[in-house]
């Protein structure tokens, strides 16, 4: 123990390091700050404090284009949430199952969405609905949000079947049990923790995306991160930070949430 | 991990055959390749077809109205990545798309390297502290990641606004009068993209810092090394790995953004992104968005061949390991 502490010791002798990191810190959370708290401010003009105020977030939930645009998005992210874990929960049974070639190039696909920059995922997409005639809007969106949902989606799906102990197959096999009992019974149940995990994940990923959601919205397919946009580009108001205070409260509790799942059941 | 093993290794050494036919058939209730079928199908109708598809359209013709192509090959839009065209049809050498791609790049370079001197400290700083602590602090580096791109990128257009906080403070303390025009510069953009990819370097430093013995820095104290020297010579060694992955995880995604120049460059500074975006929008010329996509694509995929380059040259199989799983 006192050689553990030893070497904290000698490290805390970069005096600097500790102040970096604190700043660091600083850096990440004080914008987040200031979002929040100017949301809370009675004066149009965002930046100059006249009194504390929750008239904004009246304002915003009573609007009516924000109420279609919050439909839109949970429309959006549920769907492709529910989507993408159906599809990953598949990918992570079938990859162990692939010869290597097939794995590698299965795994290339599922990884591309988070390689490919954002900007040529967004408009391929577009070209993509374009070419083939499908309207763009809601059911555009929710499939491009699905492909590149499922990364997240599969992570801890696979991290929870490398841990399962494969004898547990071999069991219920030999007592008669056929291929799709074993899945309901037994993968399924070993698999929800991660499966749940993945499934919060993809719903903010999905929640939050603007990029690919503006490119593919068309008239009515407006999403909240696209409606924001627009605010941002016409007229700041703590209105805009109203509604991101809500958008930032939504993936924070979220992902603490999965953070929670995954950590307790291992 | 050792339990999932067993079961082949146990069995000896087995012939081929029935090697083959046990992949083939699987083991008892695993399922099979079908389960990731549906995935893939998926995967390959909305991904590989866009890529497929992006790369068909930089080599046709725009369409009469700019809303997508017509179907006759040209080379016509890689042409106007180096020349521009008068209204007498005249063609004359100018580099200005080129020049958008090489200031991208150079964005992108300036907040991977900002990013790379702000992280090693804080990874390291977490790597020391006690275990506990270790997840919590590793917990909010990760938190801002989670959060919408969109949102933080507007707390800067509120921070660095001539109201904002930053002026605010400025002007209270009497140190300016007239508001330091921060908001739509070059600065600001750089910021905005430091803000949003410095998770993406913090974390990989961190796994490899974590994996560090700090009794190999304390040895190298004992034995008379300045905290220079340690740093340089046994920390720095050990944590390249991750200072290699963070820099490809900032650079890459920093390369195609599109937020940060939009809402903090104003028009001054655009990078690829928005160019890409204004063909697909009010230019109306989506073959030469395509063009400029491949070319991001292009820089994208040479960046990580250089990434596997390294990792087949890293000499130490700890090195290449760690490198490898980051991918």
């Amino acid at each position: 123990m006192s050689r553990v502490r030893g070497t904290g010791e000698s490290l805390k002798n970069f005096p600097l390091f500790g102040l970096v990191s604190v700043l660091v810190f600083a850096f990440l959370y004080i914008p987040l700050v200031f979002v929040v708290g100017y949301s809370f401010n009675v004066n149009r003009v965002v930046t100059v404090w006249k009194g504390f105020s929750l008239e904004w977030y009246a304002d915003v939930l009573t609007n009516n284009d924000i109420q279609r645009a919050l439909m839109n998005s949970l429309r959006v992210a549920v769907v492709s949430t529910i989507l993408s874990v159906v599809l990953a929960t598949g990918l992570a049974i079938g990859l162990l199952r692939m010869a290597r070639a097939g794995r590698m190039f299965a795994w290339g696909l599922i990884m591309a969405p988070l390689i490919i920059p954002e900007i040529v995922f967004a408009i391929g997409t577009l070209a993509l609905f374009v070419q083939v005639r499908f309207p763009l809007g809601v059911e555009a969106i929710t499939l491009a949000h699905t492909a590149f949902c499922i990364p997240f989606a599969l992570l801890p799906i696979r991290a929870r079947l490398r841990g399962v102990d494969f004898a547990v197959y071999e069991a219920a096999a030999d007592l008669g049990a056929n291929e799709w009992t074993i899945f309901r019974r037994i993968t399924l149940p070993l698999l929800m923790p991660g499966i749940v995990a993945g499934a919060l994940l993809a719903f903010i990923i999905s929640l939050d995306d603007f990029l690919v959601s503006y490119f593919l919205a068309g008239a009515g397919g407006t999403t909240l991160p696209v409606y924001i946009f627009g605010m941002i580009r016409n007229a700041i108001t703590p209105g805009v930070n109203a509604l991101s205070t809500l958008l930032l409260l939504v993936s924070i509790v979220i992902v603490t949430l999965s953070y929670v799942i995954t950590s307790r059941k291992r | 991990m050792a339990s999932t093993q067993a079961p082949t290794e146990t069995t000896g050494p087995v012939p081929t055959e029935v090697r083959r036919q046990r992949r083939s058939s699987g083991r008892a209730g695993q399922g099979s390749w079908w389960a990731g079928l549906p995935g893939l199908l998926f995967l390959m109708a909305l991904v590989l077809a866009p890529l497929v598809i992006i790369v068909l359209y930089s080599f046709l013709n725009r369409a009469k109205l700019g809303v997508g192509v017509k179907w006759l090959f040209t080379v016509q839009p890689y042409v106007e990545l180096f020349y521009s065209e008068s209204l007498s049809g005249e063609k004359t050498f100018d580099p200005v798309y080129l020049q958008v791609l090489l200031n991208s790049a150079l964005y992108s370079l300036v907040t991977a390297l900002v990013c790379l001197v702000l992280s090693v400290p804080i990874a390291l700083w977490i790597a020391t502290r006690p275990p506990r602590w270790r997840t919590a602090l590793v917990f909010l580096v990760t938190i801002p990641f989670w959060t919408s791109l969109l949102i933080r990128t507007y707390a800067w257009v509120i921070i660095l606004n001539d109201n904002g906080p930053i002026n605010g403070a400025l002007t209270g303390l009497g140190l300016i009068s007239e508001p330091l025009p921060m908001l739509y510069t070059p600065f600001a953009t750089t910021v905005g993209l430091v803000y949003s990819f410095l998770p993406f370097m913090i974390l990989p430093i961190y796994a490899s810092a974590e994996r560090f013995d700090f009794r190999l820095a304390e040895a190298a104290y004992d034995l008379g090394a300045t905290r220079l020297t340690v740093l340089r010579r046994i920390v720095m060694p050990a944590i390249r790995p991750g200072v290699i992955a963070g820099m490809i995880l900032v650079f890459i995604p920093a390369l195609g953004s599109y937020l940060a120049p939009e809402l903090l460059g104003g028009g001054k500074t655009s990078m690829i992104a928005n160019v890409i975006a204004a063909q697909f929008g009010a230019s109306r010329n989506w073959p030469f968005g395509a063009a400029l996509s491949v070319m991001v694509l292009v820089i994208t995929m040479l960046v990580l061949v250089a990434f596997a380059v390294v990792i087949r040259r890293s000499g130490r199989d700890g090195n290449r390991q760690q490198l490898e799983s980051f991918l």
